[in-house]
C-alpha cells in the first residue's frame, strides 16, 4: 500500500467531519461518573462524562482537545455508548480495541458504525494510543461505576 | 571548497583562534557544504515511507558522523576494558581513551579550571539533577529562592521543584514575552538576597530563541547568586566558551552534538565542585573506604560513581572533534538561513502561528508552529508518509505551551546537514496537510 493510500484510509471523510464537528461534546447534567484522561506524551486530553441507570449507559458526553484521531474516536464512541448495557460497552470497547490491533474482521463488524473508518489507524502504531485514549477513559468509567466509586478525580 | 577524500572525522586541528580557517570545511565566514557533509551521516541515507529522508527532527537527537561511529567501534573492538587502576594494558588504554576525551570536551568549552571541572553524566538531565541534589541540598534552606524562566525543558524545572520541596526553597520565574524572548526586564526584580541561584536555558528547545547569558551572569553575580546554564541545545548549535558566559554551571548532552546517547557532561567552577558533597556513592568516587564514614576521590571522579558510560564519552569526544572541525558558528549561521528561509516559505500559509523571535538572528534552528485546522499530531503524521520527519507535541516545555495557549506545536528543527530543499519538503507537506483539513479559519 502507497503511503497515499495510507492517508486516505487514515483521514476519512466521516473522522474529519467528527473532529470538525463532533458529537456529544460539552458538559453533562446529572452524571454519574466523570473521568479525566490525558495522553501526557502529547497533551491530548478529554474528559468524558456518562450517566449510568440500572446497568444501562443513558447519556454520554465529553470534552477535550487533540489531535483528529482521538477527537473523532472519541465524538464516535458517545454516540454508540447511548442506550447500550454496561456489558454491551465492554464488548464495544473490547471490539474497538482489536480493531486498532489489526483485526480485520472488526473492521467489517456493523456495530462499530462509524468507528470503523478507523481502522486505517491500525497501520500507524503510534496514532494508535491516540485512537484509544476514548476507550480507555470508558473502561475506567465502567470499572469505577462497578465498584461503586464514582466520585471525580 | 574541497572536504578530505575520506568521509571521516576531519583531522584533529589544534586549539587556536584561527582553528576554522585552517578547517578542512573552510574559513569561518564560508557557508557550508552540504552535500559533503551529508555524506558522512549513514543515516541520512535511506528512504522512509517511499521517499528520500528529511531528518528535522535535531532539537530531539541528531545523527551520527561516520566518523563518531567509528570511534565508538574502534573503542569496543581495539580498547574495551574498565577504566582506572587496571594494570593490564587494555586498561590502560581505555583509560587514557576516558581521559583524553574528557580532556578533549574540557578544552573544546574552554573550561577555565581544565580538566577537573568536567563531569561525565548521562546527560543535561542528569547534569542538572547532579547540581539540584548536591549544590541544592547543602546551600538552600527554607525561604531561599531560585529563579527559574518559563522558557525551561523539564528538566531545568523538575529537579529545582524537588529540591524546593526538600529544602523549603522558593521557586520564582522570569516570564516570557509575545515573541518568544524572556521578559529579562523582570530579572532586576526578582533577584534579591534570598536569591541563591538563577537557572536558565541558553537556547530554548521549543523556540528556538538564544539567551544573552553573559548579560545574565553579570546581573546575577551582581546579586551574589549563582548561574546555572542548560546548555542541551547550547552546546550543539551555539560556539561556547565557558570564559565569555560567564556562568557557575553548564549542562550538556552528547546526542544532541552527533554524539552517542546516554553521555553527557557538566562544567562546573572547580570552587564549587569542590565544596559540593558527592551525587551518588559506589566505585570510583572514593578515596578510602572504612565502615562507617568514607573520604572522596579528587576532581573530577567524586562526582562519578561506579563504571562510567566509557565508549559514549570517547564518542562524545569524537562528535565535538567534528563539530569543532566544521565551526560551531559556521553551523549556527547554516541554522539561521535555514530558519530564515522556512519563516519565509510558512508565511505563505494564512493561519499559520509561528512561535518565537521573528528575527532569525536571535533563534537556534528551532521553528515551532501551529495550524489552525489541523492538529501537530495530524500534521506529523502526514510529513512521515512524505518522509519529513518532524516532533509534535508539548516538547518537555509545558510551560512554553500554556503561555501560548497552547497544548503542542509542530516542530521542525535543523542542523548543519539540512538543506534547503527539505525546507521545501516540510512546506510541500503542509500543503497536502491542507489538501486533507482544508484552510483554517485564517485564510
Amino acid at each position: 500500500m502507497t503511503t497515499e493510500v495510507q492517508l486516505s484510509s487514515l483521514y476519512q471523510q466521516v473522522i474529519l467531519e467528527h473532529y470538525r464537528h463532533p458529537k456529544n461534546k460539552g458538559d453533562l447534567e446529572e452524571a454519574t461518573v466523570t473521568i479525566f484522561m490525558e495522553n501526557p506524551t502529547c497533551g491530548d486530553e478529554i474528559r468524558l462524562q456518562l450517566r449510568v441507570e440500572e446497568d444501562r449507559i443513558a447519556d454520554a458526553r465529553f470534552v477535550g482537545s487533540g489531535c483528529s484521531i482521538s477527537q473523532a474516536s472519541v465524538s464516535m464512541m458517545t454516540q454508540l455508548l447511548k442506550g447500550k448495557e454496561l456489558s454491551e460497552a465492554d464488548a464495544l470497547a473490547k471490539r474497538f480495541t482489536e480493531l486498532m490491533h489489526g483485526d480485520e474482521s472488526a473492521g467489517k463488524d456493523r456495530s462499530l458504525k462509524d468507528l470503523r473508518a478507523l481502522q486505517g489507524v491500525s497501520k500507524f502504531p503510534v496514532r494508535i494510543k491516540c485512537a484509544l485514549l476514548g476507550f480507555d477513559a470508558l473502561e475506567e468509567a465502567l470499572k469505577r461505576t462497578r465498584a461503586g466509586d464514582t466520585e471525580e478525580e | 571548497m574541497t572536504r578530505p577524500e575520506q568521509a571521516g572525522a576531519p583531522p584533529r586541528t589544534e586549539s587556536s583562534p584561527d582553528r576554522d580557517a585552517r578547517s578542512p570545511a573552510g574559513p569561518p565566514d564560508a557557508p557550508l557544504d552540504v552535500q559533503a557533509l551529508r555524506r558522512d551521516f549513514p543515516a541520512l541515507h535511506q528512504d522512509v515511507n517511499g521517499h528520500p529522508l528529511a531528518y528535522l527532527d535535531n532539537a530531539a537527537t541528531t545523527q551520527k558522523p561516520r566518523a563518531v561511529l567509528d570511534a565508538l567501534m574502534g573503542f569496543y573492538e581495539a580498547d574495551n576494558a574498565n577504566v582506572h587502576r587496571g594494570i593490564h594494558e587494555l586498561s590502560r588504554r581505555a583509560t587514557e581513551a576516558y581521559e583524553g576525551a574528557r580532556d578533549r570536551v574540557a578544552e573544546w568549552i574552554g573550561a577555565p579550571g581544565g580538566r577537573e571541572e568536567l563531569i561525565w553524566t548521562r546527560g543535561t538531565t542528569e547534569s542538572i539533577n547532579l547540581v539540584a541534589a548536591s549544590w541544592g541540598g547543602a546551600n538552600l534552606s527554607e525561604g531561599d529562592e531560585i529563579v527559574l524562566t518559563e522558557m525551561e525543558h523539564h528538566s531545568n524545572l523538575v529537579p529545582w521543584q524537588l529540591v524546593a520541596q526538600r529544602t523549603g526553597a522558593r521557586l520564582r520565574y522570569v516570564e516570557l514575552d509575545d515573541d518568544g524572548r524572556l521578559r529579562l526586564e523582570q530579572l532586576p526584580e526578582l533577584l534579591n538576597a534570598r536569591t541563591r541561584l538563577v537557572a536558565m536555558t541558553h537556547v530554548s528547545n521549543a523556540l528556538g530563541t538564544i539567551n544573552p547569558v553573559r548579560e545574565v551572569a553579570d546581573l546575577v553575580r551582581e546579586h551574589g547568586a549563582l548561574l546555572l546554564v542548560d546548555g542541551a541545545q547550547g552546546a550543539a548549535h551555539h560556539p561556547v566558551d565557558i570564559g565569555a558566559l560567564g556562568c557557575d554551571f553548564y549542562a550538556f548532552s552528547g546526542h544532541k552534538l552527533m554524539g552517542p546517547t546516554g553521555i553527557g557532561a557538566l562544567w562546573a567552577r572547580k570552587e564549587l565542585l569542590e565544596a559540593m558533597p558527592p551525587y551518588q556513592g559506589g566505585g570510583e568516587m572514593i578515596r578510602v573506604v572504612e565502615r562507617d564514614a568514607s573520604t572522596w576521590a579528587a576532581l573530577p571522579h567524586k562526582f562519578e560513581a561506579g563504571t562510567p558510560n566509557i565508549a559514549g564519552a570517547v564518542g562524545m569526544a569524537a562528535a565535538v572533534e567534528y563539530l569543532d572541525g566544521v565551526g560551531p558558528a559556521r553551523v549556527l549561521r547554516h541554522e539561521q538561513s535555514l530558519v530564515g528561509y522556512a519563516l519565509e516559505r510558512l508565511a505563505e500559509f494564512a493561519d499559520i502561528r509561528i512561535f518565537g523571535p521573528s528575527d532569525p538572528g536571535e533563534r537556534s534552528g528551532v521553528v515551532s508552529f501551529a495550524l489552525d485546522s489541523a492538529h501537530p499530531h495530524d500534521i506529523a503524521t502526514i510529513l512521515d508518509t512524505e518522509g519529513v520527519a518532524i516532533r509534535a507535541g508539548h516538547h518537555c516545555a509545558q510551560l512554553v505551551m500554556r503561555r501560548y495557549g497552547v497544548s503542542a506545536t509542530s516542530r521542525a528543527s535543523f542542523y548543519l546537514y539540512n538543506t534547503r530543499e527539505e525546507v521545501d519538503r516540510l512546506v510541500d507537506g503542509l500543503g497536502t496537510v491542507r489538501t486533507i483539513f482544508g484552510p483554517g479559519e485564517g485564510s
